[in-house]
């Protein structure tokens, strides 16, 4: 917290006063905690007035015993600069909802459904969240902490 | 007239009798077995990285064809054997049943690599711990992934095991399956 | 059905409507399942199109079919077991997803190689980078029938594999690198070896050139396929080969330097069509670089230890750890559970360039509750990024309006291997 803001945070809170929770440099990543509502309109003000065209990636952390419990994690790139930057949101803990990006990148699609798969995070405004890496039958969601690794739903064949 | 050395012994021919050494007596089921040992269609579900050992055995280095097993047929209706090769996940399970059920008779199947014959380093919620738990299988390849060493080894084992087994050619002939691992 | 149709009564009496215009065809749409065990896909992919009859009207891929849960048996072995995982990402480049994730959790502990480990990871990838290419450029040109370049180019990766073997023992699951070092030293003459197996490789890809880059059909079949623009390409996140052969020179080699590739001299090579000949060219002229790097780190390599000297990290000289007490503890406290590396808190975004674009791992360390000084012998979470998800996303992009046999080139230049997309 004693070190300086970076001038994207800077361009950030000019323009959404109060969306930066929290900030960090660790080993050379830029860090940014937000808002969950306003995730669209920084990613937005990021591709667009920042020159942050590449989503390079889209993903979630369980940090189950602590509250809150889940993490989006966005990773952006300035692909005129190469600076790396990282977003992070906190949704609730019981019905986690985060804003979609499918309306900036076309990728987000895949990534939001992946994490919907594997963490049950929704995605608002999303076009069609449904499992992409396991089959619609199965039920949970096998990335949270408290799914046991060996749990086995098997389509056909024994519980093995 | 007929010659009781065994088939595989070359005979020199004799010109005095125009049926020595042409004429050689086995039994219909040795002879089907080497007929079909060395002509072997396989239908190669590759799915993961023992794809790439797959491909390595079928290449010119370690070649496949010399024992005949050199065909991929991409339907299964003219498949002999099912190469399942690689990790099969839960997702992916029924439709290599389908596959099977596909495959017309005298049908084996190759387990090849850690993931097919009992799950390899996955024990997890998404990955089938051995297809022998859903179809029954004839050779197990080990190895993570197998040499092609290895899988020619495995093809050598399948062959010696189609000749040595009872061949089914008529319709009324009952095929023995062995039993799924529970 | 407009205009009149003329009927023709067959002997039997069967009555038969004739079309005789183009318009009277009826034209229905027809959704087809090229499957998941299908000969032109290389791993499992479905991808259900929607057909008017050659035409690809729409598609949609499904994926899914090799999640094998890499990231959550990540989380339940320890920082150096877990580099088992990554080698079957993507399984015929696996030195570099070895030495992507030992640099990013190296990036967590910031520590650094000494500079002959640095240059024996240099090599190592790119032998792997070759043989992902040669895997690649070798099974698109054997859907499009040229089956002599797919023997000719798995010839050279044999040599590759040898290479490798040589080194680690192993030829495609490689385990080549550890958290703060590598397993082993050079053995003698290796570096002979890469010099006589670059001189094969280059040999077999001037032929393959010579078989390909101006063969009337290979151009006619590639040429204006699956192309895609920048914008779009950029929208899809893509990167590596791909993204080049849009024309867009973005290398993480170059932009964000990793190891000692910013002391060699190498160039990235940059298409402008972003169609399927554009990727081939671009992936051949890398085997090309790739060489070229090769060559200079093994005139150039210098001599020392391979692996850092931090004794938390890296595992001690068998004769210590056989020879005097303080390198059996030492190998002990990093062997047991409960104990090994440990990495403090925090998260780390690492990318190394795969043969596929820009291969990324985002490792977070959180201590769980029972750690006393806020470390963890185990990592938290394992992100891996793959670039192949990005291609396959844009695949129905890609191969809209085309026919279905141009689904066959598209989908072999993609390069996209399953165990880096369905992790």
């Amino acid at each position: 917290m004693s070190e300086e803001k970076f001038p994207e945070q800077l361009a950030i809170e000019k323009r959404f006063p109060a969306a930066v929770l929290d900030w960090h440099a660790q080993h050379g990543d830029r860090t940014l905690l937000v808002e969950r509502d306003r995730i669209l309109d920084i990613a937005r003000l990021l591709k667009d007035d920042l020159g942050y065209n590449v989503l390079l990636d889209l993903t979630a952390v369980d940090y189950l015993p602590r509250k809150p419990r889940f993490e989006v994690v966005y990773h952006f790139m300035n692909l005129s600069t190469l600076v790396r930057l990282r977003v992070k949101a906190q949704p609730d803990d019981e019905h986690p909802v985060v804003p979609s990006l499918t309306s900036l990148w076309a990728i987000a699609d895949w990534y939001e459904r992946e994490v919907w798969d594997l963490f049950g995070v929704k995605f608002d405004g999303h076009p069609h969240l449904k499992r992409i890496m396991l089959y619609e039958e199965f039920k949970g969601h096998p990335l949270r902490k408290d799914y046991p690794k060996t749990k086995r739903q098997p389509l056909i064949g024994p519980e093995n | 007239m007929s010659d009781k050395r065994s088939p595989t012994r070359l005979v020199r021919p004799d010109f005095t009798d125009p049926l020595r050494g042409q004429v050689y007596t086995t039994r219909f089921d040795k002879l089907l077995g080497w007929a079909r040992k060395y002509s072997l269609f396989q239908y190669p579900f590759v799915t993961a990285c023992c794809g790439m050992e797959y491909m390595s055995a079928s290449a010119g280095h370690y070649d496949i064809d010399r024992f005949g097993a050199a065909f991929p047929r991409f339907s299964p209706r003219q498949a002999d054997v099912l190469w399942v090769v690689g990790t099969i996940s839960h997702k992916l399970a029924p439709i290599m049943k389908t596959v099977y059920e596909q495959m017309a008779e005298p049908k084996y199947v190759v387990s090849f690599g850690a993931c097919a014959s009992c799950g390899g380093p996955y024990d997890n919620y998404a990955t089938v711990q051995g297809i022998d738990t859903i179809i029954p299988v004839d050779i197990y390849i080990a190895g993570c992934p197998p040499r092609p060493e290895a899988v020619l080894d495995g093809v050598l084992k399948l062959q010696q095991m189609i000749q040595n087994s009872k061949q089914p050619w008529r319709t009324t002939d009952v095929i023995e399956r062995k039993p799924l691992k529970a | 059905m407009n205009g009149e149709s003329k009927t023709v009564v067959e002997p039997y009496g069967v009555e038969r409507a004739v079309p005789e215009t183009e318009a009277e065809f009826r034209q229905e749409e027809m959704l087809l399942n090229l499957g998941p065990s299908h000969p032109s896909m290389h791993g499992i992919v479905r991808i259900i199109t929607k057909l008017q009859g050659e035409l690809v009207l729409d598609s949609e891929v499904e994926i899914g079919y090799l999640h094998r849960a890499f990231e959550k048996s990540c989380e339940a072995t320890t920082w150096n077991q877990a580099l088992i995982y990554t080698d079957r990402l993507n399984y015929v480049s696996t030195c570099i997803n070895n030495v992507g994730y030992c640099l990013a959790v190296e990036k967590l502990l910031e520590i650094q190689l000494p500079p002959r480990g640095q240059y024996i990871r240099t090599m190592l990838c790119e032998v792997s980078r070759i043989a992902d290419h040669l895997t690649c450029v070798g099974a698109a040109a054997m859907e499009l029938g040229a089956f002599t370049v797919f023997l000719y180019m798995m010839i050279a990766r044999e040599y590759c594999y040898e290479l490798i073997e040589d080194y680690c023992g192993a030829r495609i699951t490689t385990n080549c690198s550890r958290v703060g070092g590598m397993p082993f030293d050079l053995s003698d003459g290796w570096l002979d070896k890469v010099g006589w197996t670059v001189g094969k490789v280059r040999h077999i890809l001037k032929e393959c050139d010579i078989l390909l880059t101006y063969n009337r059909i290979f151009v006619d079949r590639t040429k204006g396929i699956g192309a895609i623009s920048k914008e779009r390409a950029l929208q899809y996140g893509f990167t590596g080969p791909m993204l080049r052969a849009c024309g867009v020179p973005y290398d993480v080699r170059k932009d964000h330097p990793y190891l000692i590739y910013h002391q060699l001299d190498w160039t990235v090579p940059v298409g402008h069509r972003g169609d399927v000949l554009d990727r081939y060219l671009v992936r051949m002229e890398e085997m090309e670089q790739s060489c070229r790097i090769l060559e200079q780190c093994a005139g150039k390599i210098p001599g020392g230890p391979v692996s850092c000297d931090d004794k938390q990290v890296v595992l001690p000289d068998k004769k210590d750890t056989y020879g005097n007490i303080e390198g059996l503890m030492n190998h002990f406290k990093l062997i047991m559970d409960g104990h090994g590396i440990r990495v403090p808190a925090g998260e780390v975004y690492f990318s190394v360039e795969a043969g596929n674009g820009e291969l990324g791992f985002y490792v977070v360390s959180a201590p769980d509750e029972n750690s006393r000084d806020g470390c963890n012998g185990r990592p938290w979470r394992v992100r891996c990024r793959p670039p192949c998800l990005s291609f396959v996303a844009a695949m129905p992009e890609m191969i809209k309006g085309l026919m279905v046999a141009d689904v066959v080139p598209t989908f072999g230049s993609i390069n996209m291997i399953g165990g880096e997309l369905d992790r």
